[in-house]
């Protein structure tokens, strides 16, 4: 481990032999770890590694299984939320939890204020202490207004400002920048950054390596439930980084197969929906990946949908291999040879409660039975043939979908959709939330399939996914199309660049 | 897929499934089981009340008295699983008896008349199924405001008489068919024919797939609304059915039978281990409820219970149902 300037110190707090198990499974093991006052920390791995399980002990959601924590010299011992609000460590949600109908100053102090007599509150000192708050940080919002219409970014503003309000010591912002605009995310690096030099100690939980290099003094790396490193950001590379989080580097994860690009498969001409996307036109060709970049909420994931017919467009044309076509719900889609595999599995994806197999074959009731009649050994062998082919981790078929990992759920949601044979495959972020080494695998799948002839349109956060995947890359901005990349001029830069919302005249350039 | 490479991959994850439970846990632990634990603990209790109760022929006697109902819970029981809810039906089979009754009354041949109940059925359930797929609307609002609804047009057409049904056609629960009553025959038949629908066609596994997860299976391509309009159709028909038996049971007519009788079907459907928020129960389950209710039924009159404490445990009977079928499936869902 390298040495660090803050190594003099006393630390903040001493994790020794933490560890905790879900059902007997260990899923975080003898972390020892000091935090010191005055530092930004990183904590980084894939998702599944423990670093979250890891904050949320911290934090007092969850109760280590063995191992002590101690707060300055003194041990941690009644573990809840409130308890480690009281002593100083407060977690910061992605998406803040707060009362939107309330006003800002009464979130702030929620939970904080002293019950006068009657238990009568001080509106006015609650506002100038709110204030007060707003001017520590250094930002504008008026504290009179109700939260419910604060964008994402001051919401956490809030959230932050209320850990000063309890006067934390531990502040643990668990993937806080996820869903901010390049310029809301320097606000809050500037933020960060002035309370960790008033002392506080902040722990910084991103994906982004960049954003690391960029914020954080130190940082920690998690593999498999397992601290690996503790590293000084400035004596480090991002390759160094991604070798201890996956254990080899991510350039041979990514390799984009070289397929032939055959006729139009899916072409889409001037597809409108009102107040959500407007004049959307493109098309992709059969054995082409076409990517599709931009900000969260540019309206990408609404293009999908209406192409499936979840959400149908008011006017455009969609042409499916050659001829136009009328999609008005999804079983039209899947007629036409369209597939789908939806953002949010949670909610559109998987039946959590029905087995792998009910779930595999739920798309294709043509595959598993005889005059309407379910075959128990044709769905059997339809579902254990996708498993072995997609490589799905599980137990058993019969397992309920819920009880696996987020990547083998999502294999096994692919494998529903290549079942139908589909022509052309919608994947709306297919490798969210699932581990690198199941991403590479994904990476693999989606070339091989684009390889078979089939037409992919790949929506994606992740730019290096669609750098290195994608044939073309479109951009999406407010629900317009910005840009139309060929592979040769596609990176970062330029897709970002096409992303980031502009004002109007630039637009008309553009 | 290169797979060489990527041996090291597989091997990496340990922790990337749950282990699955054990098979016995999975064939045992269902809410039909508490179910059948209670019928075999109420036939235990009933038979020393009454000797009466190992007489198999008393039991099938007494069933005929809640046939009807049961018959309709079987249904209710599918329109659960499948996320929606008809709280109609009793109403509906009151309903459809006075339209037949009326109808055979004004001198319609009876053949005739058994028809007109079946289209009232049938016209029952559509205005259901509109009112709850077309106008998107909840299905329990729509059901208790059908539920008065049919039940008052059933008012208007009978009035405060009893209508009579000819001579001939009264007595159904009196024909036996190999010693079984026909409405418990009926019962049975109906109980295979769902319990293999439900289990073993595509249209019973796309009703769990709908209840279980309604926007998943819309992104499935399952037609949810059609599905969900053949169960209210399918739901009317029977009650309608349902009614006309219990005008044969009764010998006459009046817009009161069944009164109350959605709390039973539903009793029967929770008793079962049906799931109220969908995507979970079965048709044995409520076909075990139903036995299990006559039987409890029958045997506080046997053993003169007042009327008002039947009622309360009866009640709880339903909240214990409720409770137990939470628990169980909380269990097995990790």
């Amino acid at each position: 481990m390298a040495a660090n300037s803050t190594s003099s110190a006393t630390p903040l707090l001493v994790s020794r032999g933490i560890s905790k198990q879900f059902s007997g499974v260990e899923v975080l093991s003898d972390v020892d770890l000091d935090l010191m006052p005055g530092e930004i920390h990183a904590l980084l791995g894939e998702n599944g590694a423990g670093k979250s399980t890891f904050a949320k002990i911290l934090a007092g959601v969850y109760r280590p299984t063995r191992g002590t924590l101690t707060m300055n010299g003194a041990p941690v011992e009644a573990y809840s939320p409130i308890h480690a609000q009281r002593l100083g460590i407060t977690l910061i949600h992605q998406e803040p939890i707060s009362f939107p109908d309330l006003s800002v100053a009464e979130n702030l102090v929620l939970g904080h204020e002293r019950g006068s007599l009657l238990g009568r509150v001080h509106w006015a000192g609650m506002e100038r202490r709110a204030n007060e708050l707003m001017d520590m940080l250094g930002i504008r919002i008026d504290v009179t207004r109700p939260m419910r219409g604060l964008s994402i970014a001051d919401q956490q503003m809030v959230e932050i400002a209320r850990a000063l309000v309890g006067d934390s010591r531990l502040i643990i912002m668990d993937e806080p920048t996820a869903p901010l605009t390049p310029k809301e995310v320097e606000t809050l690096f500037g933020i960060a950054r002035k309370l960790r030099d008033e002392g506080r100690t902040i722990i910084f939980i991103s994906h982004r390596l960049e954003e690391v290099q960029a914020l954080c003094d130190r940082a920690t790396v998690f593999r498999d439930g397992n601290l690996v490193d503790t590293v000084n950001v400035a004596d480090v590379s991002d390759d160094d980084i991604i070798r201890l989080m996956i254990g080899r580097s991510l350039k041979e994860y990514l390799h984009k197969q070289r397929t032939t690009i055959g006729d139009v498969a899916l072409k889409v001409e001037n597809l409108t929906l009102p107040g959500v996307f407007s004049d959307i036109s493109f098309d992709v060709h059969k054995g082409e990946i076409v990517g599709v970049g931009g900000l969260v909420g540019a309206g990408r994931t609404d293009v999908a949908r209406a192409l499936f017919g979840v959400e149908p467009a008011a006017t455009g044309k969609i042409h499916v291999n050659g001829s136009e076509v009328a999609i008005g719900d999804p079983s039209t889609a899947i007629d036409l040879g369209l597939a789908f595999v939806p953002e949010d599995r949670a909610v559109a994806g998987i039946f959590s409660s029905l087995s792998v197999e009910k779930n595999i074959s739920a798309a294709v009731p043509g595959k598993i039975t005889s005059g309407g009649i379910i075959r128990r050994a044709l769905e059997h062998a339809v579902a254990s043939d996708s498993v072995k082919k997609l490589r799905i981790r599980l137990a058993s078929l019969q397992q309920p979908i819920g009880e696996l990992s987020g990547g083998n759920q999502q294999k096994a949601i692919l494998a529903r959709w290549l079942l139908t044979d589909p022509s052309v495959l919608i994947l709306d972020e297919p490798t969210r939330g699932i581990d690198i080494g199941v991403k590479a695998e994904f990476y693999d799948m989606i070339g091989e399939l684009a390889a078979g002839g089939r037409a992919i349109l790949l929506i994606s956060s992740e730019l290096p996914e669609l750098l290195a995947l994608c044939d073309r890359v479109l951009v999406m901005s407010e629900g317009r199309l910005t840009a139309n990349f060929d592979r040769s001029e596609a990176t970062q830069e330029s897709i970002m660049q096409a992303a980031v919302p502009r004002s109007a005249d630039q637009e008309v350039a553009a | 897929m290169s797979v060489t490479e990527k041996s090291e991959i597989a091997a990496a994850p340990q922790r990337e499934s749950a282990s699955a439970r054990p098979r016995w846990q999975v064939m045992l632990i269902r809410p039909e089981l508490m179910t059948f634990v209670l019928l075999i603990i109420a036939l235990i209790v009933a038979s020393s009340l009454s000797p009466y109760f190992l007489d198999i022929a008393y039991i099938l006697d007494s069933f005929t008295l809640s046939a009807e109902l049961a018959m309709v819970a079987l249904v209710l029981t599918i329109m659960i699983i499948a996320g929606e809810i008809d709280l109609s039906p009793a109403s509906g089979m009151a309903l459809a008896a006075c339209t037949f009754a009326y109808a055979q009354q004004a001198g319609v041949p009876i053949p005739l008349a058994v028809g007109v109940g079946l289209l009232t059925g049938l016209a029952m359930g559509l205005l259901n199924g509109i009112l709850v797929i077309r106008f998107q609307l909840p299905s329990i609002i729509v059901t208790i405001g059908t539920l008065i609804f049919y039940r008052g047009l059933a008012q208007v057409i009978a009035g405060d008489q009893s209508i009579r049904v000819p001579e001939w056609f009264i007595g159904i629960n009196r024909v036996l068919v190999f010693g079984i009553p026909v409405p418990v025959l009926v019962f049975v038949i109906l109980s295979v024919v769902l319990g293999f629908v439900l289990s073993s066609t595509i249209y019973g596994r796309q009703i769990y797939l709908i209840g279980t997860n309604p926007i998943a299976a819309r992104h499935a391509g399952i037609r949810a609304n059609r599905i969900k309009m053949s169960l209210f159709l399918l739901i009317g028909i029977t009650a309608s059915i349902a009614g006309m038996m219990t005008a044969s049971r009764l010998g006459s007519v009046r817009y009161d039978i069944a009164l109350g009788g959605e709390l039973q079907m539903v009793l029967m459907a929770m008793l079962g281990g049906t799931y109220i928020f969908g995507g979970r129960g079965s048709i044995l389950g409520t076909f075990l409820a139903a036995w299990l209710l006559v039987i409890v039924s029958t045997g506080m009159i046997v053993a003169n219970i007042l009327p008002a404490m039947q009622l309360c445990v009866l009640g709880v009977l339903l909240i214990i149902s409720i409770i137990a079928t939470n628990f169980i499936y909380s269990r097995t869902q990790r």
